[in-house]
């Protein structure tokens, strides 16, 4: 397993080699002098979207140039035809990007296409009216993703083979996660989905306790990444929970939302009582993936807003007193946040034990 | 941001905070009384003020 971590390693150090580059870019100056409030909150919301390079941090030289340092990931549109090109050409929205006989230039966080002068029209509520081409670039939360995915296929194929190599017992990093893993199994699915039917949900609740701690944890690193605090990450995970509870579901899943009162009752009495009951169940099937997908979101999101608010308290204080009282405020978050990464993986995992446990449920007739 | 929204919000939290409190107490008094059933009154637990802290969220949201 060393050797498989260490080829892990490697390819990251590689990656960080080929594309830690430094990004020169003439500073807005009319933006940089505003209010101090607005910008905290302008730096809040930028840390909290999803951006086109891995910006680790920046700084305005003597000259009053804004130096970016970071890694930039390729932009990947699709406008008629296929455009590829490098986050580092876009400069962070000061430049026009030539692509083919197409133009485009970023504003506010979007690509939109413009003429070669890159000039943006706005309409009065001040949103850009420029096309947007469809966006399948590798961002910042997507580049998080895969690199949080290459961890996990490497940590539990390395598990798996040392299973195999040691004669039942794992080695390594796998003995901090052979327990997790059996509490999974033992806690969550066994008593949930039942002892029949719980072996062929264990893939999925694994793989997504796994992934929703490990961008939670990536999340409180410096590198400032906010995956799961993305309302489209957490709906895309929330979508796969929704898709195997009802594709899985048996006939006892669907007579209790289409005939819950079942054989207790005659069919006239149940006319009525139907009317409200039916659009309930069904609703209800909607509801639970949805209630996950917000709850993830709103917690890692909300998590994030308060540590860089207490640090932006340090600049609003501006005084002996301020320092400290961040770091210390700062600091106990954090390890609430630690805390918070763990259980909002578990809390997602649980009810979605829950949900496949409906689903795969089966009743005896009487 | 009005003042009754921000207002509003604080009262949701408020309630938010007593009812965590409140399955907080609960399961540590069923704890007490049962101490064998600590891993199931812990999940238990969890779970609803999982589901009670999304009503807080929704609040914050509003602001």
């Amino acid at each position: 397993m060393p050797l498989v971590l260490n080829k892990f390693y490697s390819i990251f150090t590689l990656f960080i080699v080929i594309f830690f580059t430094v990004n020169t870019v003439q500073a807005k100056d009319a933006e940089a002098s505003g209010d101090l409030k607005t910008e905290i909150k302008e730096y809040i919301t930028h840390h909290l979207e999803d951006a086109y390079d891995f910006s680790l941090f920046s700084y305005t030289n003597k000259s009053g140039k804004h130096i970016y340092i970071g890694i930039p990931l390729p932009v990947i549109l699709w406008d008629e035809e296929l455009h590829v090109f490098s986050s580092s050409k876009l400069h962070h929205g000061l430049e026009v990007v030539a692509s083919g006989n197409k133009y485009y230039k970023l504003d506010h966080g979007k690509i939109y296409r413009t003429d070669a002068s890159g000039i943006i029209f706005y309409d009065e509520s001040h949103h850009a009216k420029n096309i947007a081409p469809l966006d399948l670039s590798i961002t910042k939360g997507v580049a998080s993703m895969i690199l949080i995915a290459t961890l996990m296929f490497f940590l539990f194929r390395s598990l798996a083979r040392s299973y195999e190599k040691n004669g039942g017992v794992p080695n390594g990093i796998g003995r901090f996660f052979e327990p997790i893993v059996l509490y999974i199994r033992d806690e969550i699915a066994r008593p949930n989905i039942g002892d029949k039917k719980h072996g062929k949900y264990m893939s999925f609740l694994l793989t997504v306790f796994f992934f929703i701690w490990f961008l939670n944890m990536l999340g409180l690193t410096p590198l400032g990444v906010n995956v799961t605090g993305n309302i489209a990450v957490t709906f895309g995970l929330a979508l796969l929970t929704f898709l195997i509870t009802n594709l899985t579901g048996t006939k006892d899943y669907w007579l209790h939302i289409f005939d819950p009162l079942g054989s207790s009752m005659k069919w006239f009495a149940k006319i009525p009582l139907y009317v409200i009951l039916i659009p309930i169940e069904v609703l209800g099937i909607f509801i639970k993936p949805f209630s996950l997908l917000i709850r993830l979101y709103a917690n890692m999101q909300a998590g994030h807003i308060v540590l860089m608010s207490l640090i932006g308290l340090m600049f609003i204080f501006k005084s002996w007193l301020g320092s400290p009282l961040s770091f210390g405020l700062a600091f106990a978050i954090s390890i609430i946040e630690l805390l918070v990464a763990l259980l909002q993986a578990y809390i997602f995992t649980m009810l979605s034990a829950l949900y496949f446990g409906f689903a795969a449920e089966e009743h005896e007739h009487h | 941001m009005e003042i009754p929204v921000m207002v509003g919000a604080g009262l949701v939290v408020i309630g938010v905070g007593m009812g965590i409190g409140r399955i907080g107490g609960s399961a540590m008094e069923a704890i007490g009384r049962q101490p064998d059933a600590y891993g199931k009154i812990q999940t238990a637990m969890l779970i609803a003020a999982a589901l009670v802290e999304g009503i807080g969220f929704a609040a914050l949201f509003a602001v």
